[in-house]
């Protein structure tokens, strides 16, 4: 009905940093890859930046207050979802792309794509609504069974499902553990589908934690050949000027905090 | 939406629109005075005016974390939950329901602030097009007194976000001017109903009134012939409301449509047996 949307997904971003992103279902172990991943590239020198799906302080408490008291409708939820990437977007992922910096994201509009569809969202407004987004330098897809994720997220750190991760919202099942499988098996389905779609890179995420890092170490290493930091993004610069004046490391250390 | 359904929609919406200051709040007060005195049920929304987003909103703007981007799907979420919970319901048990602006202001306030047109069109995607939209239309300088005389200028009323001008007055001048001049674009391309709002307060409501009452009429006639067939209409709807709004919608949506259907009971009965026509009840 309306002209195809003028998609920002097809190309490369004009930033001289990178942008690395992960998706999967919840318990797909998708977050400690990348703060595993995170932990290496700084071990490295690298400067990184990371950011998180719906944790932008302008809307954040609004989605906990709207999930809390279940007022949330698919499209409250969608767009709540959106203007948190919004953003995060403008202040949090473009500042340190345009500085050269490589940034980190837990989830990204994919993460949208699937669940909105799943609660019943056109796929095509959901798509136009994010066509303010760039494109990622790579996308990370972990890919597990329900099962596994779900006895990861029950004898795991969590021990809990939530309300709206188990889509109680649509009522597949007043069981919520029942719900979760229903609702997620469904989100598996459009993860399916936006893989292809727009070329997320799978991971097996049934494999051990260390195997599934050292693979996305390759990748990221294979990604980052072209990518120069510019002087001043390695993070370990900041001690070796303080050496160079001779001034005892603690105050140094202690005008880094001041500044943050 | 592929999920919300807009069968049964008996009610008609009716939006007011203009810039700030133009006194579109002050005249959605004598019209709904006016329709409540002819029996009809009368529910008016505002911008900003959600459960879910009103406190947001109002704490966005006190900071400086406002991005195009979040500034407009901000009121994109804040008029979605209006949508569900408020105009949906209303429209569906016959309520005239009066918007103060409506995704038109939207519209305007996006492409002044540099986005993207298609894009802020296509986030509004979901709302329902209204029966009829008036346009308090008004030249700036007229506008510029009637705030400064009324409540006074705001940061963002006058644009200060945009740093138009250098201070309050001139930056009020050329953003109300690109706001006036981009809602005078988008009246002509959805066809509002434009009103002068440079004439007094009375004049201005007259003519709201004269454009308003074709369209209850409309309604009414429509209401008559399918006095029998509403009925059932009704029932199966209600029935297929419950299978598929189950899921998304529950508790806080429920008390207010329940009220809206009890009060919306009292007009449609009571205001055809008023024109000494049969009364659809019986």
């Amino acid at each position: 009905m309306t002209p195809p949307i003028k998609s920002p997904y097809d190309s490369a971003h004009p930033y001289p940093g990178k942008l690395i992103v992960v998706e999967g279902i919840d318990g797909s172990g998708k977050s400690t890859q990348l703060s595993l991943l995170r932990k290496w590239l700084e071990s490295q020198g690298y400067n990184v930046f990371f950011t998180e799906w719906n944790s932008s302080a302008l809307v954040k408490e609004t989605t906990k207050r709207g999930k809390k008291t279940k007022v949330l409708t698919p499209l409250t939820f969608s767009l709540l979802h959106a203007t948190d990437f919004a953003n995060r977007l403008y202040h949090q992922i473009l500042p340190p792309l345009k500085a050269g910096m490589i940034v980190l994201a837990d989830r990204y509009m994919y993460t949208a794509f699937a669940r909105d569809a799943v609660r019943g969202i056109s796929h095509s407004w959901v798509r136009r609504l994010y066509s303010f987004a760039i494109k990622p330098d790579i996308a990370f897809y972990f890919r597990v069974p329900i099962e596994v994720s779900l006895s990861r997220l029950l004898e795991g750190t969590r021990a809990e499902l939530k309300y709206y991760e188990a889509g109680m919202d649509l009522g597949l099942s007043t069981n919520i553990v029942e719900s979760f499988k229903i609702f997620q098996s469904r989100v598996l389905g459009e993860y399916d589908k936006i893989v292809e779609e727009f070329g997320l890179t799978v991971m097996d995420a049934t494999l051990e934690i260390d195997e599934q890092q050292e693979q996305v170490r390759d990748i990221v290493t294979k990604a980052l050949d072209t990518y120069k930091p510019k002087r001043g993004t390695h993070a370990k610069r900041e001690k070796l000027f303080w050496r160079r004046f001779g001034i005892p490391e603690s105050e140094g250390t202690q005008g880094e905090t001041d500044r943050h | 939406m592929a999920y919300l359904s807009l069968k049964g929609l008996k009610g008609k919406l009716i939006a007011i629109e203009g810039p700030d200051g133009v006194g579109r709040s002050t005249h959605i007060e004598s019209l709904q005075e006016w329709l409540e005195v002819q029996g009809y049920g009368v529910l008016t929304t505002g911008w900003t005016r959600s459960e879910l987003m009103s406190k947001t909103i109002a704490s966005a703007k006190q900071g400086n974390i406002l991005d195009p981007w979040s500034y407009s799907l901000l009121y994109a979420t804040d008029f979605a939950d209006r949508l569900e919970h408020q105009i949906i319901p209303a429209l569906r048990s016959g309520f005239i329901v009066l918007a103060d602006r409506y995704i038109y202001t939207a519209f305007v306030r996006n492409v002044v602030r540099g986005c993207d047109r298609q894009w802020i069109h296509d986030v509004f995607g979901f709302a329902i097009v209204p029966d009829l939209v008036c346009y308090l239309r008004i030249d700036v300088d007229t506008l510029a007194l009637r705030v400064i005389e009324s409540k006074g200028m705001n940061y963002w009323e006058s644009g200060m976000d945009m740093r138009l001008g250098g201070d309050l007055y001139d930056s009020f001048k050329k953003y109300q001017g690109l706001i006036i001049e981009e809602f005078d674009k988008v009246a002509e391309e959805f066809g509002f109903q434009v009103v002068d709002a440079r004439r007094p307060p009375d004049e201005i409501q007259e003519a709201l009134r004269a454009r308003i009452l074709p369209i209850l009429k409309e309604g009414r006639s429509k209401r008559e012939s399918k006095a029998v067939e509403k009925a059932a209409e009704k029932a199966a709807e209600k029935l297929a409301e419950k299978v598929a709004e189950k899921a998304p919608e529950k508790a806080s949506d429920k008390p207010v449509e329940k009220a809206a259907e009890k009060a919306a009971d009292k007009p449609t009965e009571s205001a055809p047996a008023k024109e000494k026509e049969p009364a659809t009840t019986g």
